[in-house]
């Protein structure tokens, strides 16, 4: 899977650069993250500025990064979701669990 | 047979990597769909997500992710309805036992289901020819 990450302000931005998220990669997804709140990282950003397809392996992936989070004291928020892969968080009532944020930079000022 | 009737019949690997290629091939025919009366590239984006969904309860849970096997996916298209058959040589389950997730319990697992019946009309699982047949309908016109 093609993951980008960057660290910014002591937020680690993982850019998903997928078109999908499914169940062929988002295992991918769910060890990056919690290959990183491991090494001690607190705050994660996952972008989906790419993503344009998402399915519930996806959406567990994300669902399971969140629970990480906050087993480890810290937090994971989600940037710039496409409109149909917003109505899947609507869908499955996610969009109420997670912080949803338009873009990159919005989400950045609200760690 | 009906002028406008389309039939895709299917056979793939029991892989994960043939999730985009079934999804797509939904997408595309959906979207072609004028007799369709509602919002064309949502129906296909939502026939992309039931297939994709109904490919993966067969390849995971009902093929125990055997790779050898094949996972057989039928769609056929009338004037009326949009009819998807996903077949699986499994041990099967019971469709109707699968509870709705609990929206206030976190888990990671336990939505494919529900979104599939969430996005379609009609929807069935039952024993067929020593295998499995998940069977999911879409109405295409709201008035017919």
């Amino acid at each position: 899977m093609n993951l980008k990450t960057e660290e910014r302000n002591e937020i680690l931005i993982i850019f998903v650069k997928e078109e999908r998220l499914d169940a062929h990669n988002s295992n991918d997804l769910k060890g990056k993250m919690q290959e990183l709140f491991e090494q001690s990282k607190k705050n994660i950003l996952v972008d989906l500025t790419d993503v344009r397809f998402i399915d519930s392996s996806g959406l567990g992936a994300l669902v399971s990064g969140f629970k990480n989070a906050i087993s480890h004291q810290g937090s994971l928020k989600l940037s710039s979701l496409q409109p149909q892969v917003k109505s899947m968080f609507e869908l499955t009532r996610l969009h109420r669990v997670f912080e949803i944020f338009g873009s990159t930079a919005e989400a950045l000022e609200n760690f | 047979m009906d002028r406008k009737e389309i039939e895709v019949d299917i056979k793939v690997p029991n892989q994960t990597r043939y999730l985009s290629l079934i999804g797509r091939i939904g997408e595309d025919i959906a979207k072609e769909l004028d007799r369709f009366d509602g919002d064309r590239d949502m129906l296909a984006y939502h026939i992309n997500l039931v297939l994709t969904e109904a490919m993966v309860n067969a390849i995971k849970h009902a093929n125990a992710n055997d790779p050898d096997k094949m996972v057989h996916v039928y769609i056929n298209i009338t004037d009326q309805d949009l009819l998807i058959r996903v077949f699986d040589d499994g041990q099967g389950f019971n469709i109707n036992s699968i509870p709705p997730p609990d929206f206030d319990q976190l888990e990671d697992r336990g939505r494919g289901i529900f979104i599939i019946k969430q996005l379609m009309d009609t929807v069935k699982y039952e024993k067929i020819n020593g295998g499995n047949m998940l069977e999911m309908t879409k109405c295409l016109r709201f008035y017919p």
